[in-house]
């Protein structure tokens, strides 16, 4: 009883070093010579922001691919030329689409894609907000809800309290949440 | 209406099940390609048969033609030779081989042994107009029309199913557009 917790923690803690060790990334390594060493930033953060076309899940810095290597080559040729950011990254589209990269482009078909995340944590907490609201609102449908559910806590609780004070109004929601399920204990119904 | 909301999360199951069953058969190693139905990238570059002298898209056929992306060091290439002799046996369509990021030698060596498809063979040693063709590996294949846009692209090798199946009627399609 006492190894068991600690064994946990030593897998985990093996497990996460596990993480460290098998690290994918690792760069290849090319001889380029800039003029600035801010050419030199855009060429890594350039390098790291494309996706190769052919390794697929690896960027181009960290490919080993034959057209990586092109690719950077093309990018060092467009830094030296003066190029922007945005004409590169044009270069790039025209030739391998949207697929090179690793940021998509906010088009109609990738609104879902950036927007989809937001929509769905809204629909959480529009649930969330409703099931609170609900039963701040009505705290005895509440415990109603869980005192039909067959928990030990909540028939302790019920017999500590026999006398249930609800409005007419909470007991028309009683009825027809009872008569609302097909298999609902009646016997509980009768009694009051 | 009463219980509807048990069947929600059915609902979201039968949704998500959908997509992911979908996800299952993507194809994600094919790239889309965005050049088609544009023009075939300006060139100037050797060839394997010409010796010095530059070529251009101007020494292209004024025909609908195959484009082949292949190297002596690609093995695809070598399966799907024998489908480009025959298509050049009987005649069906002019193809131009891109010879890409290889050397000259291995390359002209290759076509001895294995047999040359190609009614040319532009050079591509260093890749870069490969580059231009969105071309990520040999072997690709594209299909380019009469006035030179680029019309049909498979990537990968091609086998009899493919060539049957695709290719003819690409290349059927590409000669009904363009007497039209």
């Amino acid at each position: 009883m006492i190894r068991r917790p600690q064994t946990l923690l030593l897998s985990l803690l093996l497990m996460t070093g596990l993480l460290f060790l098998v690290s994918p990334v690792q760069a290849q390594v090319d001889v380029y010579e800039f003029e600035t060493t801010a050419q030199e930033q855009r060429f890594r953060q350039l390098s790291n922001e494309f996706r190769c076309p052919m390794c697929q899940n690896a960027n181009l810095t960290s490919s080993p691919g034959g057209v990586a290597a092109d690719l950077r080559r093309e990018i060092y040729r467009m830094i030296l030329e003066g190029q922007t950011d945005a004409e590169i990254e044009q270069f790039m589209l025209s030739r391998y689409g949207d697929f090179v990269l690793y940021r998509p482009r906010l088009t109609l078909q990738t609104v879902l894609l950036w927007f989809g995340p937001l929509l769905f944590l809204l629909l959480g907490a529009w649930v969330a907000w409703n099931i609170i609201r609900r039963s701040a609102e009505n705290p005895a449908s509440a415990s109603g809800i869980s005192a039909s559910d067959t928990e030990d806590e909540n028939n302790s609780g019920k017999d500590h309290a026999p006398a249930v004070v609800i409005s007419s109004e909470e007991r028309e929601r009683l009825n027809r949440l009872l008569s609302d399920m097909p298999s609902a204990p009646t016997s509980d119904n009768t009694g009051r | 209406m009463k219980n509807f909301k048990l069947y929600i999360p059915v609902a979201v199951f039968a949704v998500l099940a959908v997509f992911m069953w979908q996800g299952l058969f993507l194809d994600t190693r094919t790239l889309p390609s965005v050049l088609i139905d544009r023009p075939l990238p300006e060139f100037e570059l050797r060839s394997l048969e010409m010796g010095d002298r530059l070529l251009t898209t101007a020494d292209l056929p004024d025909e609908p033609f195959i484009l082949n992306i292949w190297g002596s060091y690609c093995l695809p290439c070598l399966q799907e030779n024998p489908i480009f002799m025959s298509a050049k046996e009987r005649g069906i369509i002019p193809i131009i081989g891109l010879n890409y990021k290889d050397r000259d030698d291995a390359a002209r060596n290759w076509l001895d042994i294995n047999g040359n498809p190609f009614d040319l063979n532009i050079i591509d040693d260093n890749g870069r107009y490969g580059i231009d063709l969105g071309v990520y590996g040999a072997p690709e294949t594209f299909l380019v029309d009469a006035n030179g846009v680029i019309r049909f692209k498979h990537i990968g090798v091609i086998n009899y199913r493919i060539w049957e199946d695709e290719i003819m009627p690409a290349i059927a399609a590409i000669r009904a557009g363009g007497n039209s």
